[in-house]
């Protein structure tokens, strides 16, 4: 329990990994279920940064020309963070797309219910 | 056995009339109720079909949430217990910290000419990586347009004005006024971002999603009619298409020469100048453009159906 | 032949500028342009073959820096050799598409930018060397194959998308946060060294929880997006309501590409000897047998021809699943039943849309029967196809179930005995559907049905089905040729 303590910002990561995850796993509404899945991504996004902090290092831009690699913090999750958040961005906008598709069809968020009329209309 | 008038359940079966295995293993029964000789009429049978798929429905439902529920219970749990085990937050000998961090930091400057590291990671060290992220962009605009597009029939002046007149905020004088001094500053931001994306915190995805977000007020305070006038359809497709291909046909040169162990003609520079670090600063424009066309296309497509 | 290394890295980016350019062309260019694509892919990636089997494989730097600080493409036999597979199953689906029936014409350039990307996805996929670059093409195989899904425009088909791409979406999840804890106690992201560091860290001890975790859920992740197990509950929805371009394309290829991924991860991120002293195959062989089992039955229960496909996909990937799970032995086999997969299911499901067309637009079997008088060169290829997947000899399904007894032989008596059984068990109720299938086609109806004369079959779509249906026969003769190949491609991998 003591070695979590040393990794909080991780375990705040995980934590709100869970909730997303949970959120779009269970929830029937689908426009929740994008919000859960943004927390998701967060979660993770948050969980790669954590990785490159080093205590007391600052951002990885050079300052005076000093190169010395003991005075700033790992940039590689940085630039994965980057990559991640632009998937995520795609992501969302293409779950939108379809929750606004389904719900001008069906005129409802309620996934339940939109399986129901699909199921009807068959 | 192709005998027609067979009423074998095998032939039923293969007509697609009985569900072989119902009454042997733990399947609902899709087959009427047995009693035979009562004659139900029409309504009541509906009514207990519809009763028997409404339960196995509500069945699928409990045990997709329960399954759900201790599915995310237990991963959260592993993976709580999982970072215990990790490297401590902050160390400075996890093992993260390796020969390739610190070349980046130590060489990095040198042989991109990029003063921000992390500018110079993604578009040089680890360029096709980012070439594939502008390409999950791409492929978006693609997606949504495919949903959302709606067909020149379906279209009618009326609905794109009404909508339009919903949204459009420029009979209200405040936000005139300050629209009118804020989008400049917006989109100087941007660009200057854009620009200073190898020597500064930001860059090509950081200036794109400012200046997409200024063309997107732009758009909301003074209606489509206005903005389609420098953003119509075919320039959004041109910019995006143009940069992107100019993004690939770089990239690639680069890669090719230095795969094929080639003397490149692009110089870093001298770190620390707007025109250093190579092909840097045309990298950040490109994706620059690529995003910001993108932003503003997802916009217009969600409101109106079409990008024009 | 020196210069021929150069080709993977040539046919993704030249897949990419392709995909781009397709944007601004109409319909019936688009179409040219992509077949094109895809023959030059086959070739380029036929070329690299024959390099490597010449010259040996290679690592290809993408950029001025080497090995743990930039990006590499790497090519061995296994890569090239599959980019080929599945750049000439993808070809010939695309060949059979008939676009006037199930896309509008404004749509129709989006549809071949998407299966440009796919290309794309599966050059980059199959050549990576660097396991982010991985994560960022399968989401661009995630969103283009999805919207290959959404091209049909009925309520059912945005439905059936929205659970595959929920489903998709938690699958790169998964493997993302498996790549940041790999990331985490190795500290690299190229392959080649991750290997290293994962061999180093399973000798002293070290971090063995998370690596276990790590390995776990880039299982789970690839293996929810392919369709393993427990994860196959989008596969019938997804395929049945998909037009049957889409749903060839989504089985044939994307469902397949995450597969080799994972082999891909198996071998060179983690290690073979690792993975297997892991355990982890145990559950895979477990999943892949209830997989084999749980879609045959339900596709026994099934009442229409294309969700009947569907399950039989879930039922055959877990084949692919059980080769994988009984450890080195069954890799080679499962390569080849990913190869004979991937060739009849995309005959089957365009065969089976043709056969449709000709019974007035249903699929129940009631209505399909006598549909092969109807349409002969369909009903034919649909028989080979069925054939081939329930394992008739002469055919590449039966090819690939032969190296898996023969592989099973070799294993120890725990592994031998229930994939003995559940090859015998699953080649009978496979019998029992297919069959089924195939005799409803040539049985007298009972319905009289006015086919459309106008709907004429093109000859593209007849060039496609019987191609489809030759490598079939090709592959199921001469199997030893490419279990040779897949087997010197294995060790170097």
């Amino acid at each position: 329990m003591i070695s979590i303590l040393n990794n909080v910002e991780e375990a705040c990561a995980i934590v709100l990994f869970g909730i997303g995850f949970t959120m779009l796993l269970l929830n029937r509404n689908l426009f929740k279920k994008v919000v859960g899945l943004n927390i998701m991504d967060t979660g993770i996004y948050l969980f790669l940064a954590a990785m490159g902090y080093i205590d007391g290092h600052i951002a990885p831009i050079i300052v005076d020309g000093r190169t010395n690699p003991h005075f700033y913090i790992n940039p590689i999750p940085s630039g994965l963070v980057l990559t991640g958040i632009v998937v995520s961005v795609s992501v969302t906008a293409m779950m939108l797309a379809l929750t606004i598709r389904l719900y001008k069809k069906y005129r409802t968020l309620d996934l339940d219910k939109i399986y129901a009329m699909a199921r009807e209309s068959e | 056995m192709m005998n027609k008038s067979s009423n074998s359940p095998f032939e039923k079966w293969r007509a697609g009339e009985l569900d072989m295995l119902s009454g042997f293993c733990e399947t609902p029964k899709k087959t009427e109720r047995p009693e035979a000789g009562i004659h139900y009429p029409q309504r009541v049978k509906d009514r207990i079909a519809h009763e028997a798929e409404e339960r196995e429905e509500h069945l699928f439902k409990t045990v997709y949430k329960v399954m759900s529920v201790v599915f995310a219970v237990v991963l959260i749990a592993v993976l709580l217990f999982t970072i215990t085990d990790l490297p401590r937050f902050g160390g400075e000998h996890n093992p993260t910290i390796n020969e390739v961090s610190e070349r980046y930091l130590e060489k990095g400057m040198e042989e991109t000419g990029a003063v921000n590291i992390v500018t110079g990671m993604i578009l040089d060290y680890r360029a096709f990586d980012t070439l594939g992220e502008s390409f999950v962009l791409f492929t978006a605009t693609c997606a949504v347009l495919i949903l959302m597009r709606e067909d020149k029939s379906e279209r009618t002046l009326r609905k794109d004005e009404r909508s339009d007149r919903l949204c459009r905020l420029f009979d209200d004088p405040i936000v005139r006024v300050s629209c009118k001094t804020v989008i400049p500053i917006i989109m100087m931001l941007g660009v200057y971002i854009l620009l200073n994306g190898h020597i500064s915190p930001g860059g090509g995805f950081a200036g794109g999603a400012i200046i997409g977000a200024g063309l997107i007020l732009y758009a909301q305070v003074m209606g489509f009619e206005r903005a389609t006038v420098v953003f119509s359809e075919k320039r959004i497709k041109g910019i995006t298409v143009g940069a992107l291909v100019f993004y690939c046909l770089i990239k690639s040169y680069s890669f090719f020469t230095g795969a094929n162990h080639m003397e490149s003609i692009i110089s870093p520079g001298v770190p620390g100048r707007i025109f250093s670090a190579g092909i840097i600063l045309p990298l950040n424009l490109a994706v620059g453009m690529v995003v910001a066309c993108t932003m503003y296309s997802f916009y217009t497509i969600f409101r109106r159906g079409h990008l024009d | 032949m020196e210069f021929f290394w150069n080709f993977p890295f040539i046919s993704i980016i030249l897949s990419l500028l392709c995909a781009v350019i397709t944007f601004l062309l109409k319909g019936g260019t688009a179409k040219r342009l992509t077949l094109g694509l895809n023959l030059s892919c086959i070739i380029m990636s036929l070329l690299t073959v024959i390099r490597n089997l010449t010259l040996g494989e290679f690592t290809y730097t993408m950029g001025h820096y080497t090995a743990p600080w930039g990006n590499e493409i790497r090519a061995g036999l296994i890569e090239p050799l599959f980019a080929m597979i599945f750049s000439v199953i993808l070809m010939l689906s695309i060949m059979a598409i008939r676009e006037e029936k199930y896309i509008e014409d404004s749509k129709l350039n989006l549809f071949f930018v998407m299966s440009d990307l796919i290309q794309a996805a599966i050059l980059a996929l199959a050549y990576t060397n660097d396991i982010f670059t991985a994560y960022v093409f399968i989401e661009i195989c995630t969103i283009a194959s999805c919207g290959l899904l959404m091209i049909r425009d009925t309520g059912k088909t945005i439905i059936a998308a929205t659970r595959y791409m929920i489903f998709s979406l938690l699958g790169s999840g998964f493997f993302l946060i498996g790549v940041i804890l790999l990331y985490d106690i190795t500290g690299h992201l190229l392959m080649p060294n991750i290997k290293d560091a994962v061999t180093v860290l399973w000798e002293t001890g070290n971090y063995r929880l998370p690596l276990y975790i790590t390995v776990g859920l880039m299982v789970t992740g690839l293996g929810i997006k392919s369709g393993m197990f427990p994860f196959f509950f989008w596969m019938p929805d997804t395929y049945g309501y998909a037009s049957p371009d889409a749903s060839s394309i989504l089985s044939g290829v994307v469902s397949k590409i995450y597969i080799l991924l994972l082999i891909k991860v198996i071998y060179s991120v983690i290690g073979a000897e690792v993975f297997f002293a892991m355990g982890i195959q145990y559950l895979l062989l477990v999943f892949g047998i209830c997989g084999m089992m749980t879609g045959s039955i339900l596709a026994i229960r099934e009442k229409q021809l294309d969700r009947m496909i569907a399950y039989s996909s879930a039922a055959q990937i877990g084949y692919i699943y059980m080769g994988i799970g009984m450890g080195e032995l069954g890799i080679a086999p499962a390569m080849l039943h990913i190869t004979a997969h991937a060739v009849a299911k995309p005959l089957l499901f365009v065969s089976a849309s043709r056969l449709s067309a000709v019974s007035g637009e249903s699929k129940r079997f009631a209505d399909l029967a006598g549909s092969g008088y109807r349409c002969p060169v369909s009903g034919a290829c649909f028989t080979i196809g069925a054939l081939s997947m329930v394992g008739i000899p002469g055919l590449v399904g039966f090819s690939s179930k032969l190296y898996f007894a023969e592989a099973a032989l070799e294993a120890p008596m725990s592994i031998l005995a229930p994939v003995l059984l559940a090859l015998a068990v699953s080649t009978l109720l496979n019998a029992a559907y297919y069959l089924r299938a195939v005799i409803c086609l040539y049985s007298k109806g009972s319905r009289k049905i006015h086919p459309d004369e106008t709907d004429k079959e093109r000859p593209m779509f007849l060039i496609s089905i019987i191609a489809f249906s030759a490598v079939i026969f090709i592959l199921g003769i001469f199997p030893g040729y490419l279990m040779d190949i897949i087997g010197s491609g294995l060790e170097i991998l």
